[in-house]
């Protein structure tokens, strides 16, 4: 509480909107309202100046060298791991392993976790609402090792089934893929409770937290998930660089995933042996300057602070909602009890593109379309939505404008 | 409209320096995507799917005469629009003139963001394959007059 009365009194919008420059633009003439946050957030100043000190005092390459330069560049790319582990909550600093994103922190679990514990037969089982980055990566190795895919069903509300969940696990489970929060409905899974059931089976759990990391409290020891992975630029972070959280026991014994610098401890032409964790699985220079500024937006959520932050959100959430039911032919997609601040909906007659392009002629930035997440689509016979997403620096007045803009749209596509 | 395409783009310029507002420039694209003949389901088959991540755009041609004729949808009425707006300039003209087109007046009227979206509306992947028709039934007319000379 001290902390974060100290810097944002009561959540202050504004002062939080004055942190970042790009909301100031204007768009065709008209204010920007940036409401595709889901999409990835905006940043603010603090991680695009953190970006350009970098580049401009201690540009250099990390851990292998051992100048001025090289030692503070290490120095800092390695504090915003013990960042990192702390905003997760996660028992050591070496489960933090940096990739380039969400996609990549699954890709590499399903290139080698998967495929030393899969054999034919095996099950992997995925949920109905699922991003394609948390579908493909799986539908691939099932392929190459015989083993089958299963999906836990989407009920009207936007909800998982759980109950087909529970009767989907079995002996044959080797993996739960499953999103904390889905990127389209906006729905937050029970995935605490998924894990255990999991666990139960004798199942390990991936959790794609791309969608949860900016809303929600992340505790990977209390969700206790095998795996945990999340991007930095849905957190107000610089794009190019996620994290692949992953229980140590687990990591350790994973088959290497790329070849290269950093992830070697001595290479011989006869034979090759790997770095320690994380390095292991960090082969290559990574994106130094975006891990390191990584770090000052995570400060930036620790002093907000996330419990401000989530009420707000909530508000805005409940504003919006509340203002688009008023608008006739409009139907929610998604209307889970336990969401995040993002609503996807439809207009009776309309096609989303139509409503995305002259949304945007009003300055106002939404996501139309199937949201990377075609089988959910499919699953409420539609073709795509309209989503607007919500960040800490949304207000009352910019859900205001998305609902004259979206009443204009109507008119003249009527 | 008659005349040649450079003609046809001209007029539809001129037409659009007239608006003043965005508002007016897309409800006269949207009317104009409304006006436009819905394609018959017929032709509403995969082969004539052009796909965009966002809306689908279908397309079919004919030859006649040396000219080429197009019919096309969409299930979006702004890209159908687009999509009425090209066929408008291109269909009835012989194949070198729809390869030769350059359409620019996209550009010119302030449109180009949704040649831009290849991803989502297909719009660019059509120009493509109208002019990829143009130049199958060229090749075609080659064939059958030289076919015709021996």
């Amino acid at each position: 509480m001290e902390s974060a009365t100290n810097i944002v009194p009561l959540f202050d919008v504004m002062a939080v909107r004055k942190m970042f420059p790009v909301l100031n633009r204007v768009v065709h003439n008209k204010p920007l309202v940036y409401l595709d946050n889901a999409a990835t957030t905006q940043k603010p100043e603090i991680v695009t100046d953190m970006l350009d000190f970098y580049y401009k005092n201690y540009n250099a390459n990390i851990h292998r060298g051992i100048h001025a330069l090289a030692e503070e560049a290490t120095e800092a790319f390695e504090a915003t791991r013990t960042d990192v582990q702390s905003f997760i909550n996660a028992a050591h600093r070496e489960e933090i392993i940096f990739t380039s994103g969400t996609t990549d922190s699954i890709n590499l679990v399903s290139h080698t976790w998967a495929k030393a514990n899969l054999k034919r037969g095996d099950e992997i089982i995925i949920t109905g609402m699922e991003h394609h980055s948390n579908i493909v990566p799986w539908q691939l190795v099932c392929e190459e090792r015989g083993a089958k895919l299963k999906v836990v069903p989407v009920l009207e509300n936007g909800e998982l089934d759980l109950e087909a969940y529970h009767n989907l696990l079995s002996e044959k489970t080797k993996l739960v893929a499953v999103a904390h929060v889905s990127n389209a409905l906006g729905t937050i899974n029970p995935v605490k409770k998924m894990v255990e059931a999991a666990h139960k089976a004798g199942a390990v759990v991936l959790v794609d937290g791309a969608q949860s990391a900016v809303h929600l409290d992340i505790n990977v020891r209390d969700l206790n998930c095998d795996f945990f992975a999340f991007s930095a630029h849905k957190i107000y972070g610089p794009t190019g660089v996620g994290v692949l959280y992953g229980k140590k026991k687990i990591l350790e014994a994973m088959p290497v995933f790329r070849g290269g610098g950093e992830m070697i401890k001595e290479v011989t032409f006869e034979k090759t042996t790997y770095n320690e964790l994380p390095y292991k699985f960090e082969a290559g220079t990574p994106h130094i300057a975006g891990v390191i500024a990584f770090k000052a937006a995570l400060d930036f959520i620790k002093q907000t602070g996330k419990d401000f932050v989530k009420n707000y959100e909530d508000d805005l959430l409940k504003y919006a909602t509340d203002e688009l039911l008023k608008l006739e032919g409009l139907q929610i997609i998604g209307n889970a009890k336990h969401k995040t601040s993002l609503v996807s909906f439809t207009l009776d007659g309309i096609h989303p593109q139509d409503v995305g392009v002259l949304l945007d002629q009003q300055g106002i930035a939404v996501r139309t379309g199937h949201h990377c997440t075609q089988p959910l689509m499919a699953r409420f016979g539609i073709p795509g939505t309209i989503r607007a997403s919500f960040a800490l620096y949304n207000t009352h007045e910019e859900i205001d404008a998305l609902i004259n803009g979206l009443q204009k749209a109507i008119k003249m596509l009527k | 409209m008659e005349g040649s395409i450079q003609e046809r783009e001209a007029e539809i310029i001129e037409n659009f320096s007239l608006f003043d507002t965005w508002e007016e420039k897309y409800e006269y694209i949207i009317d104009l995507g409304k006006k436009l003949a819905p394609l018959d389901d017929a032709y509403k088959v995969e082969e004539n799917i052009i796909k965009g991540c966002q809306s689908t755009v279908w397309l079919t041609a004919c030859v006649k005469d040396g000219r080429v004729f197009f019919k096309a949808d969409s299930d979006a009425v702004i890209v159908k629009g687009l999509v009425s707006m090209l066929i408008e300039l291109l269909s009835g003209q012989p194949p070198q003139e729809i390869l030769d087109a350059r359409l620019d007046f996209m550009d010119r009227i302030g449109m180009m963001q949704h040649l831009a979206q290849t991803r989502s509306n297909g719009l660019l992947s059509m120009i493509r394959q109208m002019k990829s028709y143009a130049l199958a039934f060229q090749s075609e007319e080659i064939k059958t007059n030289s076919d015709g000379n021996r």
